[in-house]
């Protein structure tokens, strides 16, 4: 993983050295936006003196105050209106939802409001929020702490949806949510925030710092909304992923000698349909891999563009890999859990028709 | 059972059994009205606090109802604003021309120049008096039915029937549905479909004038039926935790389409007590009484700007008209109710009030009215020329997919190139003369 880490990084490998994990380059994202904007705000539940429950707003209140980083009470519904409230006044809101479990009671704000504000008002109002929230499993947290409910918001005409898979993508992801105009979810692989993640449970992680893309760069940068990242290059097949399951599909085509592209989506909308063209074009193979549950999951749209744009280039049907049916389990949760053997075997059914 | 003292009834055993109480309205089509049960504090009987007190001090203003209006048609008591005649006669003018308006526009939906209408009869002091009492700067979060508010702070009529119409006049570019209004320059927010959304909203507005030190206040509107929303006890919470500057109007108009305000919990107490848990002031006041309404909204103006915190205004009035255009109130409530309400008309009100002390008279009101329906007449002529729903003057087929985004995404550029395409395949020789 080092090897193909390092490849992204031209910029980052000029500079210093410095090591962060996925929760200090988003505190890092969050200190520059900050710095650079009194108009950026930080809310969520626990996240003012307490710095949140991920230590991921640690040190900001102490640094920016009360009337930029506090805490809220625990109403869902409440975060985000205040949010599109105070983004109606001209703020730049970031608040945060604990876990994206926790998300469905702010939906109605998010899908009736936030997302429509621009449209219903013709651009008189807009929503400019970036909403945070931690999701996707492999941490043994139950039905509550695990859910990767991203296709909900893809579904939504005027949200976008973004997750990074690397400390260096957070940091440079958020600063360009926080600065978009639109309103942003972006979703915080919780399994990726102090190491990648192989797949294999067993096996202990490694800290992000012994990883290239762990160098984050001190200050502003900006890595654009729209743009996929090509994690490997390999003429065999094309895997799409995003978040944990990037490191996942990585270590498994390791394992297997299996030569593959590997496209980490980084924005699910807008999506970098250009890349994935381009790539599926020349593999005539694709595999897409998600945590969450398969029915009309966000895989369902991949798969149907993938095969309404290159259908003639596909040298077999494109396949899924996901998460079952069924709500997130937790004693079973690695039989749920989309691993390398899951994995591995549709990367052979792929190969072998 | 192991906690059961010996010798006594099993826990559980109760009788009579349980029952379910479903709320009823006193009154169903047909019914003789009787609204003797509704108490009708006199005039100038409620005390007026200090605009920063403790909420607690207020609890019988919560229950009570504030009233400057009395039968003689004088203004009483502390709440009296004070208003010279002019300003009540603009006010007056401003519940005219919304009326005249509401009528002017209903009509217009039975003639099929549009699809929807909701008028707000019964209710203009509501939103004209309660608006009057605010900055025009101060930032408004309305429900649907508080056009009286957009009327009063001068956005042109043309634009609300443009935006009726849905035509190539329309500033929403016929996107919204008629009546969601939106205007950044009146400070009036976009209005939503989806019931209550805009109350907690309004709070976050709020809490960022106050952060940013800025000295603007906000105000919403939510019905009586809609506090029963998740999102009203957001408002309430989020208001009181962070102190905003912000006012929370609920105009209990008695219905939420067919539904009593049984529904939204009216049979136990009032909706200005649901502040006191919150630690909100709360004011019940009239809400067809134009200088009541003033003076409340002014109170609790005063009260935001000083810091001193939010105030939850209940407005205890009546929904004349049907809740929209879709709607025949026959079907569910006396017809009698409207005569029989006993806080009577708004507008009659005023108008008798300004005529008690001399500074009107039947002759002139019967002037403005027919000046505020000739107006809307004319107006309405002009907008048409815009073109109404369904006549194909509307904006271009390629703004539909505009502002879903800032920047238009490759998806919905795709999607655009089609909706283009489909109409020049309908139209070969290219689109129709408008």
């Amino acid at each position: 993983m080092s090897e193909t880490e390092t490849k992204e990084l031209p910029a980052a490998e000029q500079q210093d050295e410095r090591r962060l994990n996925m929760i200090e380059a988003i505190n890092d994202a969050l200190d520059v936006s900050m710095g650079r904007d009194d108009d950026v705000v930080v809310m969520g539940e626990d996240v003012g003196y307490f710095g949140g429950v991920f230590r991921c707003t640690a040190g900001l209140q102490e640094k920016y105050g009360k009337t930029r980083v506090f805490d809220t009470p625990i109403n869902e519904c409440g975060i985000i209106a205040v949010a599109v409230g105070m983004g109606a006044y001209g703020l730049r809101p970031v608040p945060e939802i604990q876990f994206a479990d926790y998300i469905y009671p702010g939906l109605d704000q998010l899908i009736s409001e936030a997302a429509r504000l621009r449209y219903r008002s013709a651009g008189e109002y807009i929503a400019p929020l970036t909403v945070r929230s931690p999701f996707g499993g492999g941490i043994f947290g139950g039905q509550t702490h695990s859910q990767s409910p991203e296709a909900i918001f893809t579904h939504v005409s005027g949200l976008k949806t973004v997750i990074p898979a690397t400390p260096y993508d957070a940091k440079g992801l958020l600063i360009s949510c926080i600065e978009d105009n639109d309103p942003v979810i972006f979703f915080e692989p919780k399994r990726i925030y102090n190491g990648p993640f192989s797949g294999y449970y067993d096996k202990p992680v490694q800290p992000w710092k012994k990883f290239d893309a762990s160098v984050v760069p001190e200050g502003y940068y900006k890595i654009p909304l729209g743009k996929a990242r090509q994690v490997t290059e390999g003429e065999q097949l094309t895997i799409l992923a995003y978040g944990t399951m990037v490191h996942v599909v990585e270590a498994v085509c390791r394992e297997k000698g299996v030569e593959a592209d590997i496209l980490d989506l980084r924005t699910l909308v807008p999506l970098d349909i250009e890349t994935i063209e381009a790539s599926v074009e020349r593999t005539g193979r694709c595999l897409i891999v998600h945590e969450a549950t398969r029915t009309s999951g966000f895989g369902a749209e991949l798969s149907a563009l993938v095969t309404e744009r290159c259908f003639y280039h596909l040298e077999a049907p494109v396949e899924r890999v996901t998460g079952f049916d069924t709500p997130y389990p937790h004693s079973l949760e690695w039989a749920y859990f989309p691993g390398p053997i899951r994995i591995g075997e549709a990367i052979d059914k792929i190969l072998k028709d | 059972m192991a906690d059961r003292p010996e010798g006594s009834a099993a826990q559980g055993d109760n009788r009579p059994k349980l029952s379910l109480h479903v709320p009823e309205p006193k009154f169903r089509p047909g019914d003789t009205v009787d609204f003797s049960h509704i108490e009708v504090p006199a005039a100038g009987s409620a005390p007026r606090p200090d605009e920063a007190c403790d909420p607690a001090e207020m609890r019988d203003l919560a229950f009570g109802l504030v009233r400057v209006l009395g039968d003689d048609d004088k203004a009483h008591g502390p709440w009296d604003p004070k208003l010279d005649p002019d300003t009540l006669r603009k006010m007056l003018g401003h519940m005219a021309m919304t009326r005249a308006f509401d009528e002017r526009m209903f009509r217009g939906q039975r003639q099929g120049k549009t699809s929807f209408y909701m008028k707000c009869t019964g209710e203009e002091a509501t939103s004209v008096s309660a608006s009057m009492a605010l900055a025009g700067d101060d930032m408004v979060f309305p429900s649907y039915r508080q056009q009286g508010i957009l009327i009063q702070r001068g956005y042109p009529l043309i634009e609300m029937i443009n935006q009726i119409y849905s035509n190539k006049g329309d500033k929403l570019k016929g996107r919204q549905l008629p009546i969601m209004y939106s205007s950044r320059e009146h400070s009036f927010f976009t209005i939503s479909g989806n019931l209550a959304t805009q109350t907690p909203q309004a709070v976050g507005w709020a809490m960022a004038s106050a952060m940013k030190g800025d000295s603007r206040i906000a105000a919403t509107w939510v019905g009586e039926g809609s506090t029963a929303e998740g999102d009203f006890h957001s408002a309430c919470t989020f208001a009181t935790v962070y102190n905003a500057p912000v006012i929370l109007n609920v105009i209990n108009n008695q219905w939420a389409i067919s539904s009593f305000s049984g529904f939204a919990g009216a049979e136990r107490t009032t909706f200005a007590a649901r502040a006191l848990g919150y630690g909100l002031a709360g004011l019940r006041v009239d809400g067809n009484d134009a200088l009541a309404c003033y003076a409340a909204e002014r109170w609790a103006a005063n009260r935001a700007r000083a810091n001193a915190g939010p105030t939850l205004i209940e407005f205890f009035t009546y929904r004349a008209e049907g809740h929209s255009t879709s709607d025949d109130p026959s079907g569910y409530r006396s017809a009698q109710e409207r005569s029989e309400w006993p806080l009577g008309d708004p507008v009659m009100r005023l108008k008798n009030h300004l005529i008690a002390i001399g500074e009107w008279d039947e002759e002139r009101q019967e002037k403005m009215d027919l000046e505020a329906a000739e107006h809307v007449k004319k107006v309405t002529k002009e907008a048409e020329a815009n073109g109404i729903l369904g006549h194909g003057l509307h904006h271009p087929f390629r703004t539909m997919f505009e502002d879903v985004f800032e920047e238009l995404p490759w998806h919905l550029r795709e999607q655009a190139d089609q909706a283009v395409h489909e109409r020049e395949t309908k139209f070969p020789e290219g689109l129709p003369e408008a």
